[in-house]
């Protein structure tokens, strides 16, 4: 396999503060790879030293073969960026965007015109392109960004949090356009995102990031099968018998039990056939079951299970708002 | 091959990018334009007209012309201050909001960047300046020559380029937007105030005119008076002198900052 990015011990720190920490990946040609994370995880911190924007404070990346620090110019050549905020501009026309970047890139006219009609095209945008992007709607101003993204021919596109405040419609057409451009463009996608459908649907692999380090990375598939195959979320009425979790961990084929919010969140080996096994157990020991499901892992368990958090909790924890917000000022600088 | 074009400090293609863009966003926001020449346009009107009813023949620096006259190419001076320290200021905007962010990691030098967007930053301000000229002689102003209208043009175009590089160091060091305006005041309005456009030099007490020496825009003044009407406190060898070293300097010190800000 071709290898896009390698990145050795890549690390940041701000003030003290360790945005990302330490990581350690490769990332292969035409694959679509994912970090997923909470805001302020340091997702955006590491794409930008990918992108030659921030440079390391210690450890070492390589993009397209290039190194991030010394080859930067290489680097940059060989990369497109959709930036988490918007970044283009909105007085000008869409059309005006795209040929103000492919002049920036050095295009002859012919080229030029021939390159934007192209991703125009393949991004339904045909017809939209005399519209000032201040007058275009949030879905298709960011369809201009990705048409930019990767007007230049890059061999690695960066989406950093492509669908951050577009509504679920034009969050999913915006997904079959990154599939669309992976496909037939052959282009190598970094994504980084705090949405797990997201990272489902769209990535091959997936990077689990919490406070700058990789927790888990895998397939979506390889990552939900950490879980154990299923989860049962059980409810006991306790009575007087002592502990449910110490009874239950007699039974072999429990992997793992989370207690959470007077529910049992079980890691199974096995399937639906466990649940009447699970009531004849508790029935001989006195214990009442009030309600039991049993579910397939989503990769939000999947989260769970590595960080100890789920990404919605994150938002309330005024510890983690702080530290998030001190790496995004110290992004700014 | 391409890697060796990256390189180049000089960058044609990028240059004039950056200027069309500032070219047609400044033509494209009209209540921009409007409200730029408003300002000048009250000064003149409502201070520069009262002012030249009043006798003020016998003050030193306005012998033989009316306050209106002596006015006009300080209020030129003011406007190409104005724009000249925003532009060079709002690379600051650019890179938090927006475009520019998109151009830093594109491979082109930074020195191109830079100069492309000054030059239209430039442009746009010398335009201004002209229609606040034009303004001026409707008013009444009289213009001493045409060959001096022309030489105003290159004063124009220095004092602009130099405070376009004065916004730009002060952009590049402050760093974030927090009370950026505030401070932008702080050190435009004293630097308006004390560069003789309201008054002539001549007639302040020394102290005073020591410090109206140290401000810079006192030679842009001095210089578009010298060619507008006539008048000026400085022969114009000086006042150029004095522009195209502020010129170099400020540019080359505002580029060199930004071409620094680079990934840290």
């Amino acid at each position: 396999m071709d290898i896009v990015i390698a990145t050795e011990d890549l690390t940041k720190e701000f003030d003290g503060l360790v945005a990302v920490d330490h990581i350690t990946l490769n990332v292969g040609r035409g694959e679509i790879f994912g970090f997923l994370g909470p805001n302020g995880a340091g997702k955006t911190t590491a794409v930008k030293m990918l992108c030659t924007i921030l440079n390391p404070t210690s450890g070492s990346a390589r993009v397209c073969g290039y190194d991030i620090v010394r080859q930067r110019d290489e680097v940059r050549q060989c990369i497109g960026i959709v930036f988490q905020d918007r970044a283009i501009d909105t007085f000008l026309t869409g059309k005006e965007n795209l040929d103000f970047h492919a002049r920036m890139y050095h295009m002859d006219r012919k080229t030029r015109r021939e390159r934007v009609a192209e991703v125009l095209d393949l991004m339904d945008l045909t017809g939209r392109e005399n519209m000032r992007i201040s007058e275009c709607s949030g879905g298709t101003q960011r369809r201009f960004e990705v048409a930019r993204g990767f007007l230049n021919h890059p061999k690695l596109l960066f989406l950093d949090e492509p669908t951050l405040g577009l509504d679920v419609q034009a969050r999913r057409n915006l997904w079959d356009y990154v599939n669309l451009l992976n496909e037939r463009e052959g282009i190598t996608i970094i994504l980084t995102t705090h949405y797990m459908e997201e990272a489902d649907y769209l990535c091959h692999r997936v990077a689990i990031i919490d406070e700058g380090k990789i927790a888990a990375m895998g397939t979506p598939e390889e990552l939900k099968q950490v879980m154990g195959l299923n989860l049962i979320s059980l409810q006991i009425d306790q009575g007087n018998t002592g502990s449910p979790v110490d009874s239950l961990k007699q039974l072999s084929w429990i992997k793992k039990i989370d207690a959470r919010d007077g529910s049992l969140e079980l890691s199974i080996d096995g399937g639906e056939e466990r649940i009447p096994e699970l009531i004849d157990f508790a029935d001989n020991r006195g214990l009442i079951i009030t309600s039991i499901k049993l579910y397939k892992p989503s990769l939000e368990d999947t989260f769970l299970h590595y960080t100890g958090k789920t990404i919605r909790e994150e938002e309330g924890s005024v510890k983690e708002i702080w530290k998030a917000w001190m790496r995004r000022t110290g992004v700014r600088r | 091959m391409r890697a060796i074009e990256v390189r180049r400090i000089i960058d044609p293609l990028p240059i004039y990018t950056m200027w069309l863009r500032e070219m047609k966003r400044f033509l494209r926001v009209r209540a921009r334009i409007v409200g730029s020449i408003l300002m000048p346009l009250f000064f003149l009107a409502f201070l520069g007209l009262p002012m030249s009813f009043m006798p003020a023949r016998q003050i030193p620096g306005l012998e033989g012309t009316s306050y209106l006259n002596f006015l006009a190419p300080g209020i030129v001076g003011m406007t190409l201050l104005f724009a000249g320290t925003m532009s060079g200021a709002s690379v600051i905007w650019d890179k938090e909001f927006g475009f520019l962010k998109e151009v830093l990691v594109a491979p082109v030098n930074r020195f191109s960047v830079i100069l492309g967007r000054s030059l239209g930053g430039m442009t746009t301000a010398t335009i201004q300046a002209l229609v606040i000229v034009g303004i001026a002689v409707a008013l009444g102003v009289e213009l001493a020559s045409v060959s001096g209208f022309f030489l105003a043009i290159l004063v124009m175009i220095l004092t602009c380029a130099a405070f376009t590089g004065f916004g730009l160091i002060i952009a590049t060091k402050l760093g974030n937007l927090e009370g950026f305006m505030a401070i932008m005041n702080l050190i435009v309005f004293p630097i308006f105030f004390l560069s003789g456009a309201l008054f002539p030099i001549q007639s302040m007490p020394s102290w005073l005119r020591y410090i109206m020496y140290i401000d810079p825009l006192t030679y842009g003044v001095d210089g578009l008076r010298g060619t507008l009407i006539g008048v000026s406190a400085f022969p114009l060898w000086l006042d150029f002198t004095v522009l195209i070293l502020l010129c170099l300097g400020l540019a080359t010190l505002g580029s060199y900052f930004f071409s620094k800000m680079e990934a840290d």
